[in-house]
């Protein structure tokens, strides 16, 4: 995918930049993306670490066992190519926690250690496995129980009720989740 | 409000104590299996880091050139078929791409609308309820060094369509 994206999206940039006057902005942002992506990963390196020294301890609980067990009907669904007694459906079922819980710095890492154990069930290690496929769109639909980003916007700007897009939020979030679930849901069937 | 924001920061160190808790509760060596993992975390974050790099120089070069704007300008006739209104568009177009920049621009539209505005909630639903889908993929497929993504762009793209849809929907419903 972004070995056919990312050459695009640098050319036309670059073209459309040169022909719009836009080259000092251009070479500003060339910095400013290198800091910006060394920032992040030195956040992340902080998180990611902590989250997983303390999911490899929720690993070892019975805590865990517990959830995987509540959610496990759904994980089956959505992965029936994951088996039983495989570890990885302890993992998916914290991330699916935190997503839902808004700790996305927690269920980042979590999720990361998912695609790891999953690549290693995976025959074809440069291709996406179905599982790792639904995974991945399940993350991307961002099941939330509150938005709290979004509603620490709105409380700074002064609006009269800041959680007032809680249920609209969950409506859209619902709708595009199960959008994301039935589109993968085909494409894995169609490709088989 | 208040128990929403007393909700949002006592979750996190809820969880971390009661997963401690519990370890000790049952006998484990909580800090020697902390660093295990903490240790596992630093390889993650290197596979991560190129991916990263890269894609924030495109990101960046994507914004910085103008380009965005003019393809926003250019869609946002197409776009406007389906009832999005055309003060989103911008926000509907980098949401998908750029985390950083869609909390900016979405920041944008409520201050210059009206947080309570109809645009204005629409904003705020659209933020809560889509992610940043090519960071996503992008970081999930690099720590594994997977090359071929097959039909996930799509499906996440696909949804995120479907949830700017839905954020417009629901307040057309409840404003009428």
């Amino acid at each position: 995918m972004l070995n056919f994206l990312w050459p695009i999206f640098i050319i036309v940039s670059f073209i459309y930049g040169f022909m719009s006057g836009n080259t000092d902005k251009i070479n500003n942002s060339i910095f400013e993306s290198t800091q910006d992506a060394v920032q992040l990963s030195i956040t992340l390196l902080g998180t990611i670490c902590l989250w997983n020294g303390i999911m490899e301890i929720a690993t070892k609980t019975s805590l865990v066992n517990k959830l995987t067990k509540i959610l496990y009907p759904l994980i089956r669904f959505l992965f029936p190519e994951i088996k039983k007694e495989s570890s990885v459906n302890k993992e998916i079922a914290m991330n699916m926690i935190t997503n839902i819980l808004g700790l996305g710095n927690a269920a980042t890492p979590i999720g990361l250690k998912v695609m790891k154990s999953l690549q290693k069930e995976n025959d074809k290690k440069d291709t996406i496995s179905n599982s790792m496929a639904m995974f991945i769109v399940i993350n991307t639909a961002s099941l939330q129980l509150i938005p709290t980003t979004v509603i620490a916007i709105r409380n700074s700007l002064g609006a009269k009720n800041p959680t007032g897009i809680i249920f609209p939020v969950w409506f859209a979030t619902i709708c595009a989740a199960i959008t994301a679930i039935f589109i993968t849901k085909i494409c894995i069937k169609r490709s088989k | 409000m208040k128990f929403i924001n007393y909700f949002s920061s006592s979750v996190m160190p809820l969880i971390l104590l009661l997963i401690i808790v519990y370890g000790l509760i049952e006998k484990n060596k909580v800090f020697d299996i902390f660093l295990e993992g903490a240790k596992e975390g630093l390889n993650i974050v290197l596979k991560i880091f190129p991916t990263l790099i890269g894609l924030f120089l495109a990101i960046g070069l994507l914004r910085s050139s103008g380009i965005l704007e003019l393809i926003i300008n250019v869609l946002s006739p197409v776009l406007s078929i389906l009832k999005i209104p055309s003060e989103i568009m911008p926000l509907a177009m980098l949401r998908p791409i750029s985390g950083s920049a869609s909390i900016a621009v979405a920041t944008d539209i409520m201050k210059n609308y009206g947080v309570d505005s109809n645009i204005g909630l629409i904003a705020s639903t659209i933020m809560g309820s889509t992610e940043t889908t090519l960071y996503t993929i992008a970081i999930y497929t690099g720590c594994v060094g997977i090359k071929n993504t097959r039909f996930v762009l799509l499906a996440a793209l696909g949804a995120d369509i479907i949830g700017i849809i839905a954020s417009v929907l629901i307040w057309n419903i409840l404003e009428f």
